[in-house]
């Protein structure tokens, strides 16, 4: 009997449980995971730019918040990591808050939009006839609203702030997940072990729910690393705007809409946040297509 | 087997790398054809369609293939560069698979895909290549080539689409035609067609024939020769007329486990596998 | 146990099956044999519930089977499917797979009936964490079967069974079969394209070509050539002619 968790215990052709067997088949994709350099190197960023914006507390090195108004607009030095903004703030500890803000809405957004995506897609792709129908054309109709302009519409309803912009992100980012789980559903919905699981009386729900759903996981998770990028895009672009988090909360997207004036002469200012921008973005984004190779159903 | 030899195959090995090792495919298969009908027999896994696949070297790149001879005419399978397979490909030896519907083009019509074929070898003109691509479905024994030219491969039948595979591998003219499960897909009645259809093109060109399939009695009907494959290796090969006088274990079990309709059996004879079959033995 | 009485299915336009009519004693094992779009097979999902727009009388048992089924149906009647590499879910474990109907029907003590129903196939218990990737289609089917068995059902619609099997396989999924009937004293409508097959396993035959029943026999007379219609003529001759 192997050592659990060992390779060989992993690998076993013969597994004791149904978590060994789970495992196995998570190394099994660890293991094509890994050929892929590009893929590790976003499995590495994204998780440690998610850690550092949890640790934000114990890593920064000042009070994100603290204005020193004669320290305005200085370099990056021994004292101020990444140099002081505007206001005299020191940019590193703000990078940390800000990652907690601009990470945080991301992730609120995924845990808010993934599951009820698959759910909907899911439910409609096997169901067919009417409710697929009636659950697609609520779809459209959130598919047709740009996000900036829902964003907008919601902060004249609204306050604008981190609530409003992630409302806003969420109720446009959740159609396509629909349509990707509806997808996936569709084309498993005539296949003969749904309808082995319609035959052993299951209700519905029941075959959606443990049989349906996890076919679509796959693509779902893909999709949602993938969207992660254009998410934290968007939350930035709010930002910017003005729409999402307000000064003087240190969200990325505010900080260089705040800083953008300085780019001449105190570049670090406003790129220093868009550099965060566009590691966090493009971390996610390899994630997400080391995890497509892995996960696409062809190739396993 | 009568003339020169099309193609020559001694001690064929191809692997396939998996996660947990590698996979030996073929272990040391060894076989002439010449213009003559070879069967290749075998269950799945046995590597019948692996060596089918080398002899025109489609397999996939992480595969290994090693021979002591591998030739096809004058050409060396192993060490040929790319472009002088790709003119050996279509030109001088013909492929068909298993299911029409995934190897016809669906989104062209099944006649032009013909006239392609056609011209991409032979040169010549639109209006020649849809002429000689209505001879051929005349030849295949399509009773209606006007309306199967201008058919979507989803819109004809499976042993039309079948047909229409077997005009666009003859199209260019080759010497070798490998069928890889031609009429596995197909219903009884239609299987016989095609195999006959076949076998009488292959025939009439002075062809020589590669068929693959899993079918001991039906492709004993249609070829000369026919060689057992298991686990990597051919177990046996034989006259196909002899068939029945196999001496191999594993013929005689893949012959005897069938189920008859000349007499009520209680149990079907199961084959079972010795595996001293696997040991490497010279050959 | 099961009667159909001028049963219609229509796809659509597509009439797919046309007045069929049969009846299976319980105990009994009855094939319907035709080629692909015979509506062999149309019959069979049309018996299991799983066909919308038909027509006709079928009963089970002597109750009158609705347009839907329920439960109760499903604890007595289940089905194995052609294809082995489509009727297993491919993220579930075997033992999921095999747990499902129980779980559905409430049935307690899940550990020890699985590990019988793998016994019962002649399936080693290594197997029990597998996916469905990981077995051969011999295996599969062999699961396939587990799972239509472990709730104890008293019939099996049989589609195309070993259709998609090795020849060798075959012979060990059939002897599995006629074992498991006569242990348990199940009724079986199978179906198949492969009149050898179904002689080797049906005491009836129905010969179905384009949605209808072309004509009834016993295996015997099929072996005998006692056959009234040409075209069951044709097959048996094909059938007989690769025989040698």
């Amino acid at each position: 009997m192997s050592r659990a968790f060992s390779r060989e215990w992993l690998l076993s052709d013969a597994p004791a449980s149904r978590a060994q067997a789970a495992w196995g088949r998570r190394y099994q994709g660890w293991v094509a995971f890994r050929r892929n350099p590009l893929a590790l190197g976003g499995l590495v960023v994204a998780p440690a730019m998610l850690a550092l914006a949890l640790a934000a507390p114990l890593l920064a090195t000042h009070d994100p918040g603290t204005q020193i108004l004669g320290q305005r607009l200085q370099p990056p030095s021994a004292e101020h990591w990444l140099g002081t903004d505007e206001l005299g703030r020191d940019i590193w500890s703000r990078i940390l808050y800000g990652g907690r803000i601009t990470l945080g809405m991301v992730v609120a957004v995924v845990v808010l939009v993934a599951p009820v995506g698959l759910l909907v897609g899911a439910a409609a792709g096997y169901a067919g006839g009417t409710l697929d129908r009636l659950l697609m054309r609520v779809t459209d109709v959130f598919l047709a609203f740009p996000r900036l302009i829902l964003a907008l519409a919601f902060v004249a309803a609204m306050k604008p702030g981190i609530g409003s912009a992630v409302a806003a992100i969420a109720l446009t980012a959740w159609p396509p997940y629909a349509r990707l789980a509806r997808a996936e559903a569709l084309g498993i919905r005539s296949a003969d072990f749904v309808a082995a699981a319609r035959m052993t009386g299951a209700s519905p729900l029941r075959i959606v729910l443990r049989h349906v759903a996890p076919v679509c996981v796959p693509s779902l998770i893909v999709r949602v690393t993938l969207d992660m990028s254009s998410i934290i895009l968007t939350a930035a672009g709010l930002g910017f705007l003005g729409l999402g988090a307000q000064p003087p909360l240190p969200e990325w997207g505010t900080m260089i809409a705040t800083g953008r004036r300085f780019i001449l002469e105190q570049w670090w200012v406003p790129v220093i946040p868009g550099m965060a921008i566009f590691l966090a973005s493009l971390a996610f984004n390899l994630l997400g297509d080391g995890l497509r190779d892995v996960l696409d159903p062809k190739q396993r | 087997m009568n003339g020169e030899a099309l193609a020559e195959i001694r001690n064929l090995r191809v692997d396939f790398p998996t996660p947990t090792g590698w996979l030996h495919a073929v272990r040391g298969v060894s076989f002439t054809i010449g213009r003559e009908k070879l069967a290749i027999v075998g269950e799945s896994g046995s590597g019948k369609s692996v060596t089918g696949r080398a002899l025109m070297r489609l397999l996939p790149r992480r595969a290994r293939i090693g021979a002591d001879t591998l030739r096809f005419g004058g050409t060396d399978v192993l060490t040929a560069p790319d472009r002088a397979m790709r003119r050996l490909r279509g030109a001088r030896m013909g492929l068909i698979l298993q299911d029409p519907k995934f190897s016809l083009n669906p989104v062209m019509p099944a006649g032009r895909q013909i006239a392609e074929a056609w011209r991409a070898h032979k040169g010549g003109s639109r209006a020649e290549a849809k002429d000689a691509a209505m001879t051929l479905l005349e030849q295949v024994l399509i009773r209606d080539p006007r309306r199967v030219f201008d058919a979507y491969p989803h819109e004809l039948s499976g042993g039309m689409g079948q047909r229409v595979m077997i005009a666009m591998m003859l199209a260019p003219g080759p010497d070798l035609l490998i069928a890889d499960e031609p009429t596995s897909a197909l219903d009884a009645t239609v299987q016989t067609e095609i195999l006959r259809l076949i076998d009488r093109l292959v025939s009439e060109r002075g062809m020589g024939l590669l068929l693959i399939s899993h079918d001991l009695p039906l492709v004993s009907r249609f070829c000369d020769r026919v060689a057992v494959m298991y686990a990597g290796r051919v177990m046996e090969e034989l006259p196909a007329r002899d068939l029945a006088s196999a001496t191999h274990p594993y013929t005689r079990g893949l012959l005897r486990c069938l189920p008859r309709l000349a007499e009520r059996q209680e149990r079907l004879p199961v084959l079972r596998r010795d595996p001293a079959w696997l040991a490497d033995d010279a050959r | 146990m099961i009667v159909v009485q001028d049963l219609d299915v229509r796809f659509g336009p597509v009439h797919a099956v046309q007045q069929v009519s049969f009846a299976v004693a319980a105990g009994e094992s009855f094939g319907l044999v035709g080629e692909s779009g015979s509506g062999k097979s149309t019959v069979l999902r049309a018996l299991a519930g799983l066909a919308r727009d038909w027509t006709g009388r079928m009963m089970l048992d002597g109750q009158v089977l609705g347009p839907r089924r329920d439960r109760a149906f499903f604890r007595d009647v289940q089905m194995v499917f052609q294809d082995p590499y489509g009727s297993l879910h491919p993220r579930q474990t075997v033992d999921h797979m095999l747990s499902e109907p129980l779980a559905v029907h409430g049935i307690a003590d899940a550990d020890a009936r699985i590990r019988r129903a793998l016994d019962e196939v002649a399936l080693p218990a290594a197997v029990r964490f597998r996916f469905a990737h990981q077995l051969s289609g011999g295996q599969r089917q062999r699961i396939a079967i587990a799972r239509a068995l472990i709730a104890g059902p008293r019939v099996l619609l049989l589609d195309e069974p070993t259709s998609a099997l090795d020849v060798s396989v075959q012979a060990e999924v059939l002897n599995l079969l006629a074992d498991l009937r006569r242990e348990r004293g199940l009724t079986y409508l199978l179906v198949s394209h492969n009149l050898a097959v179904v002689a080797h396993l049906c005491g009836g035959v129905a010969v179905m070509r384009n949605g209808r029943i072309l004509e009834t026999l016993t295996d015997a007379e099929l072996r005998a050539g006692r056959v009234a219609h040409p075209y069951t003529a044709e097959l048996l001759a094909l059938s007989r002619d690769l025989e040698g």
